[in-house]
């Protein structure tokens, strides 16, 4: 998956060793992921193994070098072309416990979803900060050599992604708790009908610590 | 947290509560709000429409008064001010900035940041003077003469910020500021905001956006009308690479 098309993808600009792979890997996405040594090691031989990567010498410090084959410009081009498959989610730790918390004893689903909006909301700022500063560095190389970092550029994409993936989580959450409020206000209303002659008075707040508790 | 910070609060809300009606339609929009803003500080406030963000908003700049409570903005007292004082700290010490900017259309935007400090009896050769150089400041310089029906959504806004912040004002309380602007404009304003903030001013931004939430210190989250909880942000040098020193 990625990693093999990551590695790939560096070596279509030069044969490389693993150390050098995994220190490019890194620079691109901001040490996002972290591989190591091992893996990419691994990686590689079955790369190899496929045919889409072959041992191409070593350089002057005896590094074992790899470059990509034309199978494995095959398999790039491919990886490229076509979109990543969102049709068979990956399992969700979040969206699973939330699942499990509708109706679990002694568990305050509303405490659920804000511990977790907390932590997602301060992971957005943590983002958003790196953004800036990811900003700050492309404008700079643009500014000095009038061309902008390929690494610089590509952490900023990463890190968007990540705001915008922790935006959505966000979103959700949000969504999640007005969905089970309504839900909670509409089940108290119609354990108390017969639909209303007069108003009764103090609907809102009791409506309200009860959607609370539920 | 913000307990070491050296500076006074520039904004302190102490036990602040906001009733509207009595009896049975009593509504309590605020419920004993403690909220500190240091120099320096952008304080995001989330939470569902009706949490009574907005109320915090108007009452900490003084548009609206608090059941109980204080307000405290500069050292002054401003529950305690007379109408007279309190006209006038709003005028010199609280910068707004809404949602719909609320530029003067018949000033240009140099015109529209000099008008705070005019009010304050500063001559207008300096008030212009002051207003060019925050324009310029943050790089606004190009609006100077343009009047606000020749400017975009975002451009008024930071005009508006501008405006906020002009002479030795600090704190700018902003509802919504995003809310018109498409996401690209709304980033453009926050960058603004937050530089202005990172600058030594304090700001107060109330959104329902977590993106934009996101370029605040602190992020404090209302629900029926008290804080139930908030977030400060980490060291960014902890970050990523933290996790990635752990393999």
């Amino acid at each position: 998956m990625s990693i093999r098309h990551g590695l790939l993808a560096l070596l279509e600009r030069g044969p490389r060793y693993g150390s050098q792979l995994r220190t490019e890997f890194e620079s691109r996405t901001g040490a996002t992921w972290p591989l190591n040594v091992g893996q990419v090691y691994t990686t590689l031989n079955r790369l190899e193994r496929d045919g889409m990567v072959a041992q191409d010498g070593e350089d002057e410090a005896g590094h074992a070098l790899y470059a990509i084959t034309d199978n494995g410009r095959a398999e790039l081009r491919d990886w490229f072309e076509n979109p990543v498959d969102r049709t068979s989610p990956a399992r969700d730790e979040l969206a699973i416990k939330l699942a499990m918390a509708v109706g679990a004893p002694g568990v305050d689903i509303r405490d659920v979803i804000q511990s977790q909006r907390r932590h997602t909301v301060k992971a957005m700022q943590d983002y958003t900060r790196l953004k800036a500063q990811a900003i700050t560095a492309v404008e700079k190389a643009v500014a000095d050599h009038g061309a902008e970092e390929r690494d610089d550029v590509a952490w900023l994409l990463v890190l968007e992604q990540l705001i915008f993936q922790t935006e959505a989580e966000a979103r959700w959450l949000d969504h999640c708790e007005a969905r089970l409020i309504r839900l909670s206000a509409a089940a108290a209303a119609s354990r108390t009908e017969p639909p209303p002659e007069g108003g009764s008075p103090a609907v809102t707040p009791r409506t309200r610590s009860t959607a609370r508790s539920s | 947290m913000t307990t070491a910070t050296p500076q006074q609060p520039v904004l302190r809300l102490q036990n602040l509560t906001r009733v509207h009606g009595s009896g049975a339609t009593e509504v309590h929009a605020l419920r004993g709000i403690d909220l500190d803003v240091h120099p320096g500080e952008l304080v995001a406030v989330m939470g569902p429409s009706g949490s009574g963000k907005s109320t915090l908003l108007t009452i900490a700049g003084g548009l609206d008064s608090p059941t109980s409570g204080r307000v405290i903005v500069e050292d002054t007292d401003i529950t305690a001010a007379s109408p007279k004082e309190l006209a006038a700290l709003r005028r010199r010490s609280i910068g707004y900035v809404f949602q719909d900017y609320n530029l003067i259309p018949a000033l240009t935007a140099a015109e529209n940041v000099a008008l705070p400090r005019e009010l304050d009896g500063v001559s207008a050769r300096k008030a212009r003077a002051e207003a060019l150089a925050a324009l310029a400041e943050m790089d606004l310089g190009h609006l100077a003469e343009r009047f606000p029906d020749e400017m975009s959504g975002g451009q008024q806004q930071r005009v508006a910020i501008a405006r906020a912040l002009v002479g030795d004002r600090r704190l700018v309380l902003a509802d919504e500021p995003t809310g018109a602007l498409d996401s690209e404009t709304g980033e453009s304003v926050l960058a603004l905001l937050r530089s202005r903030c990172d600058a030594g001013a304090a700001g107060v931004l109330v959104t329902h956006e977590p993106r934009f939430a996101a370029w605040a210190d602190r992020v404090v989250f209302l629900r029926d009308g008290s804080v139930v909880d908030q977030t400060v942000r980490s060291e960014a040098d902890s970050l990523l690479t933290g996790r990635a020193a752990q393999r």
